[in-house]
């Protein structure tokens, strides 16, 4: 595997975990809990939308075909995607869709914490803007996070119950394999491996002010950052891409 | 009805060392998510640099009667505002 | 106008004869041009019909978030979903900002919400109607903004103060909500064969749904007269009509799309167009719930409301118990 190879992989698992969240997160647009947080989720997509902007036109770059982030995101089938397991699930109650985002959050706010320091400069200027927004992004989620657990016993039991079940999706963010190997060793990304114990450890004290517990279980689904996706994504593409696919060629 | 979350006044500092001003208000359970909300809501177009949040039930106002007692006797003090002196032109900005 | 048939409380506009030396004091503040203001005297039915007027706009922000929204997550770009996601945000904003004005009224936004969904207050009808291919998204921004913003301009101007804020903080935003959507229907009635064929759809469909959010035709508008004396409504539904679609037309042809109203005429001597009224009976119809989408959208806010009950008091008990922690910890020290 060449270095831009293992590049366009690893700026499709960047650019492909944001577009589907922004595009779980913005279903919930008109139909939140309150005025308040329909309004925060919306600039939260919004962020993600625009990070997603980003990596995937610097993904068609690297890859040197030609193709635009609009054409890599509504041209591809799901064997393509590249995101993560965990953004493509469904949202759930409103605690399911924090506490996802949370875990997401966490994540990325270390993984762009590395890139700041990427070899490759165009990939530390993108995540010296996105790590601003993410900084924000996971104080809210945490809070919120921290505010439903630690709240009535209904709103603690669902968060309990959201992070059972989203929790065996998180291992997949700290896989490394032969993509992360390449970048690695030019100073381009971390290990995502590395990034773990931190992850815990932020994870841990939040989970504890929320009064949640982490499941003991530490089994892993994967396969989204290789192409083997749940049934979800192809529901999510149908849905994003219909435009697209129904009138090629047509300009919007 | 009773569990609807309190009502916060907004005021929000613009980018050019102005004092904060009133921007509108919102609901939130507590101070902090009070100013993460007004975050979300007030400064979608880059509004603001700092923001005050102070829960409507504490805030004192004067009463709309005393109107005339509170602020006509200043109208009177015409010497506070700076066209009252007339300044010659040859003297210059000031 | 996202506020049509507001019932104007109280008995009709009284004359000076009649009121009292409060409501002549009240009458010659507004026709000074002076603000009302939450904590002035005001007579209960402007407090009423404000209430109605401003919540029903609320209202209408917000479900007016559900066509449009509708569209989001199939949005055929990433820039044209940015755009839309970021215009419906603004929607709910100007929810939030017209509640908060009403709330100075002494009603809580809770209470608005709950009257709405009690089928107690009403909300724009042309919500009620389907968005049913992209180019809608187009049209909604160019007319249903367009109009609506016809109407928001002249409520800047309105006598209670904390409305004509929101109006003019609303208007502020608004201004790119109507642009983007004609640079939809530019897009559209200029691409291809099935684009133009949409863009005619939607234009088809909305046309006439647009016009009713002016309200009825000024002669069977009983409520007028004394919102007009109290200024919170500025010009007639016939007014704001006819500007709207003089303003339209150009546009319009401008994009080699066909009017659905056939009569559709340029009148020299009154400088304006002719036009068509549209259908009142399905106007009337439609705001008693029988439009396309009027048990869609109610179901759909319900839920949301319902949906988010834990959420909400979660969160508030989560306030709550810090606040008892927080007075614990300084009682100690």
């Amino acid at each position: 595997m060449t270095r831009d190879q293992a590049l366009f992989q690893f700026l499709l698992r960047l650019g492909d975990s944001t577009l589907i969240l922004s595009h779980r997160v913005s279903e919930w647009c008109g139909h939140a809990p309150v005025i308040e947080e329909d309004i925060a989720l919306a600039n939260t997509a919004l962020d993600l939308i625009g990070q997603t902007q980003f990596w995937l036109e610097l993904a068609g770059e690297v890859e040197g075909k030609g193709r635009s982030a609009d054409d890599l995101a509504y041209l591809r089938d799901v064997w393509d995607f590249r995101n993560l397991l965990l953004v493509e699930r469904p949202n759930g109650d409103f605690g399911k869709t924090l506490m996802r985002q949370f875990l997401f959050d966490a994540f990325q706010s270390l993984m762009l914490g590395k890139l700041l320091k990427s070899s490759d400069k165009r990939v530390a200027d993108i995540a010296e803007k996105a790590s601003k927004e993410v900084a924000y992004h996971v104080e809210r989620s945490a809070g919120t996070v921290v505010g439903l657990g630690d709240g009535t016993p209904q709103s603690h039991t669902r968060m309990q119950a959201a992070l059972d079940d989203l929790y065996p999706y998180v291992g997949e963010m700290f896989v490394s394999d032969a993509v992360d190997a390449v970048l690695i060793k030019v100073g381009i990304a971390p290990d995502p491996a590395s990034l773990r114990a931190d992850w815990d450890a932020l994870v841990g004290r939040v989970m504890q002010d929320a009064t949640l517990d982490i499941p003991k279980d530490a089994f892993t689904h994967k396969g989204g950052k290789t192409g083997t996706h749940t049934e979800h994504l192809g529901y999510i593409l149908a849905d994003m891409q219909f435009l697209q696919r129904a009138y090629p060629g047509a300009e919007w | 009805m009773s569990n609807e979350w309190p009502l916060w006044e907004i005021f929000i500092r613009g980018q050019h060392g102005m004092s904060h001003r009133h921007v509108g208000s919102l609901h939130a359970p507590d101070a902090e998510m009070a100013i993460k909300n007004a975050r979300d809501v007030y400064t979608r177009r880059n509004e603001g640099v700092s923001i005050w949040v102070v829960e409507a039930v504490h805030i004192a106002a004067s009463s709309p009667d005393e109107k005339g007692p509170l602020y006509e006797p200043s109208n009177s003090k015409v010497y506070r505002h700076p066209s009252f002196f007339d300044i010659p032109d040859d003297v210059g900005a000031m | 106008m996202y506020a049509q048939m507001v019932k104007t409380a109280g008995t009709g506009v009284k004359t000076p004869d009649e009121m009292s030396d409060q409501e002549r004091a009240f009458q010659a503040r507004i026709d000074a041009g002076e603000k009302i203001e939450p904590r002035d005297w005001m007579p209960d039915d402007y407090r009423a019909t404000l209430i109605r007027q401003i919540g029903q706009h609320a209202h209408s922000e917000i479900v007016g978030q559900l066509p449009e929204g509708n569209w989001i997550t199939r949005a055929p770009t990433l820039e044209r979903k940015a755009i839309l996601l970021a215009k419906v945000q603004d929607e709910a904003g100007h929810g939030l900002y017209l509640y908060s004005a009403c709330e100075t009224l002494g009603v809580s936004r809770d209470e608005l919400i709950e009257m709405l969904h009690a089928g107690k207050m009403k909300y724009s009808s042309i919500f009620n109607y389907p968005t049913l291919n992209w180019a809608d998204i187009g049209a909604v921004g160019w007319l249903v903004d367009g109009a609506a913003i016809m109407n928001q301009v002249q409520l800047q101007k309105t006598s209670y103060g904390p409305y004509a804020r929101a109006m003019v903080r609303i208007c502020k935003e608004e201004s790119f909500h109507q642009r983007q959507g004609y640079s939809i229907m530019m897009k559209m009635a200029f691409g291809n064969a099935a684009q133009k064929a949409m863009a005619q759809d939607a234009l088809n469909r909305l046309w006439f749904p647009s016009l009713m959010m002016f309200g009825p035709p000024d002669k069977d508008s009983v409520h007028s007269t004394q919102s007009m004396a109290w200024r919170i409504k500025i010009n007639t539904n016939d007014e704001l009509r006819q500007r709207f679609v003089d303003q339209t037309m150009p546009q319009m042809k401008y994009l080699g799309l066909t009017c659905p109203d056939a009569n559709v005429k340029w009148n020299e001597d009154k400088g304006g167009y002719d036009y068509s009224d549209p259908d009142w009976d399905e106007f009337f119809a439609v705001l008693r719930g029988n439009g396309p989408c009027n048990k869609d959208r109610m179901a759909a806010r319900v839920k949301a409301w319902e949906d988010g009950e834990w959420v909400r008091d979660g969160l508030m008990a989560h306030a709550h118990k810090n606040k008892i922690k927080n007075a614990a910890q300084v009682a100690a020290e």
